[in-house]
This record gives C-alpha cells, sequence and structure tokens, in this order.
C-alpha cells in the first residue's frame, strides 16, 4: 500500500501548490476589474468623498500586495476574515451557503450517478438496439439545452401545469430534511438532466470497449450470460474512466450551478460568489475561489485514488 | 362625455385595450386618476387582519447590510420601509403627513425647522423615542466620515438641537421649505441611540413591523409589532421577503402561488400575465426617468443649439413603444414626473422634428454633426437599445450618432459623469427642489451635464426658502421650462413601476413616489383570505 500514500501525499503538496496560485490569479483577476468595492457599494450614489471615506475604513487605500499578504496570513492561519461587503465573518457567510450546495450537489448526485451508470450500463447491452439510440437522444438532448431552459421546462410541465413541486427552493436552515427535498426537487432533477448525459456516455463507451477484449470473448465462448458478463467481468476494469467523468461531474455540481441556483433562487455559494464579484468583495471572492479550487483538488485525488483502488495492476505495481 | 369618461365607457365595453387606455389617460395626465378607474374591487374593501405576505423582490445582494447608510436597493427599502419610521411619510395619494413627528413648523425663512415628535412611541426593543434617538439618527449620516449615500441630504443640516424630550430643532444653511419632505426619504430611518451614537446594524426600528430574521440576499421575515402607534397600518401579521433576481423565477413564483405578490414585471410578457384570472397588474406612473446626459463643458454639447437639435431628433414615442412596450410616459427634457407636486404638465410637449433638429444644426453653424453615445444595460434595461434607436432617428436629421457599448461593471464609475454623452437612469426624488440640486444645480457633485445656469441657480436657490405655494409653482414651471430648452439632458422617458399581484392581495390606490406602493407595501396592503 505504501505508493498510494506517496502518491497521496504528493498530490496534497501539489493541490496546495495550486490553491495558492489560484488566490494569486484570482486576487490579481479581480485588482483588473474597473472599480472597486467602495465604487461598486456606493454605486450611484457614489460622490468622491463618501469613497474615500470608505475606502479608508476598508484599507482598500493600501497597495495590493499588502492587501494580499495580509490576507494570506489570515487564512494560513485559518482565518478566513470578513467581508468587506457586510462586514460578517466569511466563515458564518459561507457556511450555511456551503451546506446548501453541498446538499444540492448530494441529492443530485443521489439521482444522477445511479442513473447514469445504470442507463450506460443497459446501453451497452443492448448496443445500437432502439432503446440505446433513445437513452443517447435523450440524454444528449438534455445536455445540448442550456441549464435554464430545462430548469423552466421543469417548473412549465412539473409545477405550473402538474403543481407536484414548488417552483422556488427557499431553504432555511430551520427547513425539515423532508420538506428540503421535496423543495431541492426541480433543481436536483434539472441538474441530473444535465449530467447524465456524460457519465452515461463513459460508461456504455469504457464497457463497450472491454467487450472486445479475449478475456470477454473467452466469457462468452463459456458460455455466460451477457448481462453477467457486463457487470461482473466487464464493469470492473471498466471503473476507472467512469470513476473519473463521475468525479468530474460531482465538482461540476458543487461549483458550477449558479444558473441553477439563480432560477430556483436556491441559496447556495454560486449566488454569493456572483454577488461578491460584482461588489468586488474580495476576501468572499477568495475564500470561495479557494473552496471551489479545493473541491476539485479533493475530488480528482478522489478519482485517482479509486481508480488505483479498483485496479489490481496499479495497486501492485511491479 | 368628457374624454376621460369617453374613455372608461370604451374601456368598459372592451373596446379599447387597458394599455390604449392608459396610454391615453395618461396622455390627459390622468394616470393618478387610472388605477382607481381600471381597478377591482379591492377599492371598496376594507383591509383584512392576518396572514402573511409574502413578496418576491427583483433586487436584493449578499452584501447588503442592515445600516440605513447603505440602503441602495428596492429590497433593502422594502425592508426598511416595514422596520423602520421616519419623521415624515409620503401618504399613498403623494401627501406629506406626519409619522414620527407630530407637527412641525418653520421660521418664516423656513432656516429653521422644529419637529415635535409623537409621544408614547416605542422602538421595538422597548426603548422610548426621544429627542436624542433622532439627532444620533441623522447624525448617523453626517460629518466628514460619513460614507452614507444620505451624506448630500443631510449636508445642508447645520445643526440639529433638542429642545425637551419631545422637541428637534433643525437648523439648515439656507432656507429650505422642501424639508420636511426631504426628512422621509429612506436613509433617515429613526434609529435608537445610545450615548448620543445611533444602532445602525442591529435592525432595530420603530416601524410598524420587527425584523425577525435577516439573511442578506435571500429572505428577511418580519412580524407585527405589538406596540407601534398606529392602528391604521399593518394589516398583515407578518410578511416574508424573498430576494429572487430572475424575472422568470419572480414571475413561476407569482403564477405557482409561491409569493403573493412581485415588482418589475418583465414588460415583454406582461400582456400575457395579465391574462391569468388569478393576477392582478398593478402600474403606477411615478418620478423614475431615463436621461440621455450631454456634458455641456465640452464641445460640441456647449452650443445650445447643438442640444436642442439633439433634443430634436429623438422620436420618444417610438421609444416608449419599443423600450417601454407602453409602461411609462413621455419625458419633455425636464427630470420632474408626474409624482411631483409643481410637475409642469402645460408645458408642450417635445415631439421628433428632424427638420427643426436641422434649423438648430444651421443655427449652431454645422451642417452635419458626428457624435459618441454611450450605453449599457446597466444604466437602464434597454439603454442600449434605445441608444440605436436614437441613432436611427437622428440620422433622419443629418446626425450620425456612434453608440459606444460600454461594459456594465463600472459603468456608474467608468462613464458616467466622464463620456461626454451617455445614457443615465434616476429613480427620481419626491421634490423638485431635491431632483434639481442633485443633477441641475451649479457645482452639484452629480450634475452629469456639467450645466451651469444663471437664471436657473438663482430661481433654485429663491424657491426653495419660498413658503408661498403659488409663488413657488411659477417658480418651477419656469425652470422646467429653462431645462427643458437650455439644459443639458435628454429626457426622453418617464417609466412606470409596473408590479403584479395576486388578486388574493388587496389594495387602496397605492403611492406612487416609489416601487411598491412608496415602498410600504408591508403594511399598506393585506390578504383577502
Amino acid at each position: 500500500m505504501r505508493p498510494i500514500f506517496t502518491i497521496v501525499a504528493q498530490r496534497l503538496a501539489l493541490g496546495l501548490l495550486v490553491l495558492f496560485a489560484v488566490s494569486l490569479i484570482i486576487f490579481l483577476g479581480v485588482e483588473l476589474l474597473p472599480g472597486d468595492l467602495a465604487e461598486e457599494i456606493l454605486g450611484q450614489a457614489a460622490t468622491p468623498e463618501t469613497v474615500a471615506a470608505m475606502r479608508k475604513e476598508l484599507g482598500l487605500d493600501l497597495p495590493p500586495y499588502i492587501r494580499y499578504f495580509e490576507w494570506l496570513g489570515g487564512m494560513v492561519q485559518g482565518d478566513f476574515g470578513t467581508s468587506l461587503a457586510s462586514q460578517r465573518e466569511i466563515s458564518e457567510l459561507i457556511g450555511v451557503r456551503l451546506g446548501n450546495t453541498l446538499f444540492l450537489a448530494g441529492l443530485a448526485a443521489a439521482i444522477a450517478v445511479p442513473v447514469a451508470v445504470t442507463l450506460g450500463v443497459l446501453a451497452a447491452l443492448y448496443r445500437n438496439s432502439l432503446y440505446d439510440r433513445a437513452v443517447n437522444i435523450f440524454t444528449l438532448t438534455s445536455i445540448s439545452f442550456p441549464e435554464f431552459f430545462i430548469a423552466y421546462i421543469l417548473i412549465l410541465f412539473l409545477s405550473v401545469n402538474a403543481g407536484w413541486f414548488p417552483s422556488l427552493s427557499n431553504v432555511t436552515v430551520e427547513t425539515p430534511l423532508w420538506e428540503r427535498i421535496y423543495r431541492c426537487m426541480l433543481p436536483a432533477l434539472t441538474l441530473t438532466l444535465v449530467v447524465t448525459a456524460h457519465m452515461m456516455r463513459m460508461t456504455r463507451a469504457s464497457i463497450i470497449n472491454l467487450l472486445s477484449s479475449p478475456y470477454i470473448e473467452m466469457a462468452n465462448l463459456k458460455g455466460l450470460k451477457r448481462s453477467h458478463i457486463i457487470v461482473r467481468h466487464a464493469l470492473p476494469n471498466a471503473w476507472a474512466p467512469i470513476v473519473n467523468v463521475i468525479v468530474i461531474n460531482l465538482a461540476y455540481l458543487i461549483v458550477g450551478v449558479v444558473v441553477v441556483e439563480v432560477v430556483f433562487v436556491y441559496p447556495g455559494l454560486g449566488q454569493l460568489i456572483v454577488d461578491s464579484v460584482q461588489k468586488r468583495d474580495l476576501p468572499v471572492v477568495q475564500a470561495c475561489s479557494l473552496i471551489f479550487a479545493a473541491t476539485y483538488i479533493l475530488l480528482n485525488l478522489t478519482a485517482d485514488i479509486l481508480s488505483i483502488v479498483t485496479n489490481p495492476r496499479l495497486l501492485h505495481p511491479r | 362625455m368628457s374624454e376621460i369618461k369617453r374613455l372608461e365607457h370604451l374601456f368598459s365595453q372592451g373596446k379599447i385595450s387597458r394599455r390604449a387606455f392608459m396610454a391615453r389617460a395618461s396622455a390627459l395626465g390622468l394616470v393618478a386618476a387610472a388605477p382607481s378607474l381600471i381597478g377591482d374591487s379591492a377599492f371598496a374593501a376594507t383591509p383584512k387582519k392576518g396572514g402573511t405576505l409574502r413578496l418576491g423582490i427583483g433586487h436584493g445582494s449578499t452584501t447588503d447590510t442592515l445600516d440605513p447608510a447603505t440602503y441602495e436597493n428596492l429590497y433593502m427599502q422594502m425592508v426598511a420601509g416595514s422596520v423602520h419610521n421616519k419623521l415624515t411619510v409620503v401618504t399613498n395619494a403623494g401627501d406629506l403627513a406626519p409619522e414620527l413627528a407630530e407637527s412641525w413648523e418653520p421660521t418664516p425663512d423656513a432656516q429653521q425647522w422644529r419637529f415635535n415628535l409623537r409621544k408614547g412611541v416605542e422602538f421595538h426593543n422597548g426603548k422610548s423615542l426621544e429627542a436624542a434617538d433622532v439627532i444620533a439618527s441623522f447624525n448617523h449620516h453626517r460629518g466628514e466620515e460619513s460614507q452614507s449615500a444620505a451624506k448630500p441630504i443631510v449636508d445642508p443640516i447645520e445643526d440639529i438641537k433638542a429642545d425637551g424630550k419631545n422637541t428637534v430643532v433643525f437648523t439648515l444653511k439656507g432656507g429650505n421649505a422642501d424639508f420636511p419632505y426631504i426628512v422621509s426619504d429612506y436613509h433617515l430611518a429613526i434609529l435608537p441611540s445610545r450615548d448620543g451614537k445611533a444602532d445602525a446594524t442591529s435592525g432595530i426600528g420603530a416601524g410598524s413591523y420587527t425584523l425577525e430574521s435577516y439573511e442578506p440576499g435571500v429572505r428577511t421575515a418580519v412580524k407585527r409589532a405589538p406596540n407601534y402607534w398606529n392602528e391604521e397600518v399593518a394589516h398583515v401579521d407578518g410578511a416574508e421577503l424573498l430576494v429572487i433576481v430572475d424575472v422568470t423565477a419572480r414571475t413561476n413564483a407569482l403564477t405557482t402561488g409561491e409569493i403573493d405578490a412581485m415588482d418589475r414585471v418583465d414588460l415583454k410578457t406582461a400582456h400575457l400575465l395579465e391574462r391569468n384570472q388569478d393576477v392582478e397588474l398593478v402600474e403606477t406612473s411615478g418620478n423614475a426617468h431615463y436621461t440621455f446626459a450631454m456634458r455641456t463643458d465640452m464641445a460640441p454639447f456647449d452650443n445650445n443649439d447643438v442640444r436642442l437639435a439633439l433634443k430634436y431628433a429623438l422620436d420618444r414615442e417610438a421609444l416608449l413603444d419599443t423600450i417601454l412596450l407602453g409602461h411609462g410616459y413621455l419625458g419633455n427634457d425636464f427630470p420632474i414626473g408626474k409624482a411631483s407636486r409643481y410637475y409642469a404638465e402645460e408645458i408642450p410637449q417635445r415631439e421628433y422634428d428632424p427638420d427643426k433638429a436641422k434649423f438648430h444644426l444651421k443655427q449652431a453653424g454645422m451642417s452635419s454633426l458626428k457624435v459618441d453615445l454611450s450605453a449599457a444595460d446597466a444604466a437602464f434595461a434597454g439603454a442600449v437599445d434605445a441608444a440605436v434607436l436614437y441613432k436611427e432617428h437622428a440620422a433622419k436629421a443629418g446626425i450620425d450618432i456612434n453608440v459606444v457599448r460600454e461594459p456594465n461593471d463600472g459603468y456608474w464609475s467608468n462613464v458616467w459623469l466622464k463620456k461626454p454623452w451617455c445614457a443615465v437612469y434616476w429613480g427620481g426624488r419626491p421634490t423638485e427642489d431635491w431632483m434639481f440640486s442633485t443633477a441641475y444645480a451649479a457645482g452639484a457633485p452629480w450634475n452629469d451635464s456639467f450645466w451651469e445656469h444663471e437664471r436657473f441657480n438663482k430661481l433654485l436657490t429663491d424657491a426653495r426658502a419660498e413658503l408661498d405655494e403659488a409663488k413657488r409653482r411659477e417658480m418651477y414651471v419656469e425652470m422646467q421650462t429653462i431645462v427643458r430648452d437650455e439644459g443639458g439632458v435628454v429626457v426622453p422617458l418617464f417609466n412606470n413601476y409596473v408590479m403584479a399581484l395576486s388578486t388574493n392581495v388587496g389594495h387602496e390606490q397605492m403611492g406612487n413616489n416609489w416601487s411598491m406602493d412608496g415602498f410600504r407595501a408591508i403594511e399598506r396592503w393585506w390578504l383577502k383570505s
């Protein structure tokens, strides 16, 4: 098992480096945008005096590199700092929203992953059949539409016409679990439709890829059932690419759902980061970006580990 | 049959559409009266107590704070409209009424104002209202260090003193007959104070509702304040304000019954929403307007003939139909709207006239003109389209407008007040003096046309201190005429506030000073069941 630990340690160290680079890029990027927090907050109501007073109070009159290193110093000590715009603790600001985002991503994944893998396996099993074509067309169609369009279609049919689900997903901390799942159903379904195609196609492709290999031929010759061959013999060897795609999609579910959040008025991280970029609230943007970057790094690490663990050849290299 | 009666008849017979009715009625200057003609039984009904009013608001951001000095969007204005009281309030009929001040009187030069506070008023934390609270609340916006958006409004205050526990005396730097109107501004919420410092961040106020939960950019819940002084308002037990920035989401929420009312209806689909039996579309004509501000300190806009040529070179009717789809009324190149007391209806409407534009161009000694017009949708929705239409209209007068599409980000800091000619949005101001001193007085920081007019500036100062109504009106009409004919701003349109309510929501005539019943929807509306 030693190589695994080495790999994980290496990856984590690299991950930290990436996080540092991301924070620097984000900082410089926001710094390059026209206008600053004081001007954005005051909007049309800005006068030179009020802007100057606000800059001074928020420390925006300091040179950028000092602000960056002050922030970095706090970050290393686990202090996210306070939002420049609302003066609230960032950890408190992000906490609830991160929870909401993870909940929605989890719900969507809980629906999408089993559905996608099952559909993929079945599509491989009944390759080139009518079923295969239908699933392909359906999933590819749904991924080809913009998310908000799918969301509106679902709202039209399931909320406005049928009245099964609410069109708003306004959850609060106190919302009980079942109510929360019910309220999040439409955004979760939207996301499911968006991510299923990718995972389904990869499952199908990687299984079909294996079906021409000699050991499958052997199993065929032995007279095993086709479903048995695919589930027991082909799927385990196909896991590595599938897991990678699943993980990429999970990361997407966490970091890329701002449009869905807006349409369903779901209080997640995406909306927070959009608001913060608009207002040039750098500490919040930084914190959110780091969370997103860390999500990608961790999930990719998980994918690598999983593909190693599911593949004995990688697990015990000679 | 009078014109309006005839219109009313046609409308009730279904011979003209509601929109045509509104358009023609507003042509007659009757929009303020129109809602009562169009409205349903709601106007006759008596308010019913109870229930939770759920509002979907198209503004609001995670970066909002409870501090009145930072209020800048409708969402916080609505929260503040329910949680806070001011010294005075503009009623739904557009009059000034006492709120936390019971009465007020000026000295003859209108330079000193005594406000007598209402007795027995308590803040939500049980503290009694005193003169010290009022002083602290105003001082919250004053001073060199102030970051308040209301700083320009309170700057003319020289001194505030208490005279006993229940009287506050304001001494102004110059006379201002409108001062009682100014203190109704939504920033000037009266906050509880301790040791002379106002408590601006806890959300405790003296309004008809107390803050129950507040999550910026997401949702706010308020419930009726048990000891509120005015029993005629605050019909619903509580209210929930949701931030729903996406207009389609907002509309869906309303049609599926998730919310009871919304602001900012999508104008393109308003006629479809109107067909819904359970939805009532409400429109008020206020003071909010769109402008194209020319810098009169720069060539070629320093020549009044050039400015007039540009004012004549725009087909406002077409703009109203295309940009606002009829949900507004024509601007006459002055920034005073129908929600203002001294709105000069009698000044003839400026028409699209390419020949006159050419004439003025010739007067300026030019045969053709090429100018840049900066616009972005951050200025107002459809600003870029409006600029392009303007280009088409002006081409007929031999004027070549080059539309420059500016980025939305940083529009107010990088384009407005900087570029020679740009699109601007004004929410309007409750008084003429306020509007003019904000954006038309010489040297005002937001004088976006950098305009200086001696007669205008003299009238502005004189009218401010004039307590005689008739004389004031005359002065303000003259000022509107001057701005129209010599000012540096093209005012093509005033936009209506278009809201949609569930038919379950009851309301009286709606205030048109701001959107959502002058920000007071929560305490003025009720639920029928």
